[in-house]
């Protein structure tokens, strides 16, 4: 599907994990980022199976790693707190290298690190697998509520109309010797904002008129039925379900 | 009644206020055969848009009726009328909502209960009419303006309508550009009522043109005659573009 340009999140290739249908994949995300979640922190080895798992759908999907980890970035300034955990967390303290820390609070930055990357990298294989596109008809078949998923393909579809736009109102506005430059200026800027707001408003109007007049009545009509057959999902689960195992062991061991 | 020699579009004593109190329409009275090309002229604030509007249903509330096919315009009739009468919207970026060509297309047939290889068939032969086929799965922002006009015209044959209405066709084209969605226009097998500025446009398609002027049928006949009518043509605002002969 798609020619031509494709989100940046997205690598286009031929793999299996490419392949699968995208319900399967999202609830696959999913199950695997809860089981993730509800691993005890103290079984650090576990968490190094789950990044060895991920590591083997990467492979699979022909992902590099290098385009992994520059995806990764992303999460930095979510787990920038944690660092801070070791030095502000209360209770027990250890020494290393000469500095103070919690032990609770290493306890709390490693889990949320730990847990947080996993999350994060799942989340960023599926982005790289699956095309924005196929997600929406992939949550449309999960059954999210219709509306959430017409919001979203709305945003897509109109995204770049509106950057578009907000790119001519700053063209006009330099054009007339404006430039942006500290507080007192907010206030144009913030006219703008309002401008732009109420063009969109008026094009939501004009675009529902324009589905109506194609027949739409309150529900978008099925153009792509996805289907998933057992053996997909079965593949598209192997993961979760490897990670399930990993975690019932590690609250027995 | 015999469906053959029903009018593709029938509009009888139409007029329309707007909860403003501004009335718009004074009773619009015209007929249009099937199969015909009629062009619909006249000065901005005329009441061209709000007469499209009645044409699907979307306005309603004044008096007087409008029948497509024979079919009145109303509550009960209101899926199928929507299906009969393809408004082409003037900016595409309106009219093209989905996210690539393709859903758009089928968008108004998979509306209409339409599925699987039936709705594809569709969507394939409506874009092959506009010769967009191979645009099937691009996103519609990654068009051109002028390819993305003749995907909006898919969009709305793909529902195979009696009458085709355009809202302002040329405008924002390029020369190229317009004349091949002329050629497009041309190629159909379809009624069309066409909304516009552009008077070349009009006497180039359309063979017989509606003047409406200050709500109310002004003028009805050839296309090539309004245009040579000066007396006509200042009384109602029209005005040719500078060097244009109507008669050559």
């Amino acid at each position: 599907m798609g020619a031509g340009h494709a989100h940046k999140l997205y690598r286009r290739a031929s793999s299996p994990v490419h392949a699968l249908p995208p319900h399967t994949k999202l609830a696959a995300t999913f199950a695997f980022v809860v089981v993730v979640v509800s691993t005890p922190r103290e079984a650090m080895w576990a968490f190094g199976m789950y990044a060895v798992l991920l590591g083997v759908v990467a492979g699979l999907a022909r992902v590099p790693f290098g385009f992994l980890l520059k995806r990764l970035l992303i999460e930095v300034p979510f787990v920038a707190f944690a660092v801070l955990l070791p030095f502000v967390a209360e209770g027990e303290r250890v020494e290393v290298a000469g500095i103070s820390l919690s032990v609770s609070g290493l306890w709390g930055a490693w889990n949320v690190l730990a847990k947080g990357t996993l999350g994060v990298a799942a989340s960023v294989l599926l982005a790289a697998t699956t095309e924005l596109r196929e997600l929406l008809l992939g949550l449309q078949r999960l059954k999210l509520p219709p509306l959430l998923v017409q919001i979203a393909s709305f945003m897509i579809r109109y995204g770049d109309v509106i950057t578009d736009e907000m790119r001519r109102m700053r063209i006009a506005r330099e054009s007339r010797g404006f430039e942006a430059r500290g507080l007192r200026h907010w206030g144009v800027l913030a006219k703008s904002a309002g401008a732009l707001f109420i063009r969109s408003y008026e094009r939501g109007e004009r675009v529902h008129l324009a589905m109506v007049s194609r027949g739409y009545a309150g529900v978008m009509p099925v153009i792509d039925e996805v289907t998933a057959s057992r053996a997909q999902w079965s593949y598209a689960l192997a993961l979760p379900c490897a990670a399930l195992i990993v975690c019932l062991l590690g609250w027995m061991l | 009644m015999d469906a053959v020699t029903e009018a593709s579009l029938e509009v009888s004593g139409l007029a329309f206020a707007y909860p403003d109190g501004h009335q718009a329409l004074f009773g619009v009275d015209f007929r249009i055969e099937r199969g015909e090309r009629v062009a619909l002229l006249g000065p901005n604030g005329a009441g061209k848009t709000t007469l499209v509007l009645h044409l699907n249903g979307i306005l309603d509330g004044g008096t007087g009726s409008v029948r497509v096919a024979g079919l009145p315009v109303d509550r009960a009739h209101m899926a199928e009328i929507r299906r009969k009468v393809g408004i082409v919207f003037q900016d595409p970026d309106d009219q093209l909502f989905m996210p690539t060509v393709r859903e758009d297309v089928a968008f108004g047939p998979a509306a209409a209960g339409l599925k699987g290889a039936e709705l594809q068939a569709r969507v394939e032969r409506a874009l092959e009419r506009v010769g967009m086929a191979e645009f099937q799965d691009r996103p519609p922002h990654h068009l051109s303006f002028g390819q993305r006009r003749r995907v909006a015209v898919a969009t709305v044959l793909a529902m195979e309508p009696e009458i085709l209405v355009l809202d302002e066709p040329s405008s924002n084209l390029d020369p190229a550009s317009r004349r091949e969605l002329a050629d497009i226009l041309r190629s159909l097998d379809v009624t069309v009522l066409m909304v516009t500025h552009d008077l070349p446009y009009a006497l180039e398609l359309c063979p017989r043109s509606l003047v409406l002027s200050e709500g109310v049928i002004a003028a009805d006949g050839k296309t090539a005659e309004l245009l040579a009518n000066d007396e006509l043509m200042r009384t109602h605002r029209l005005e040719l573009p500078f060097g244009f002969d109507p008669s050559r």
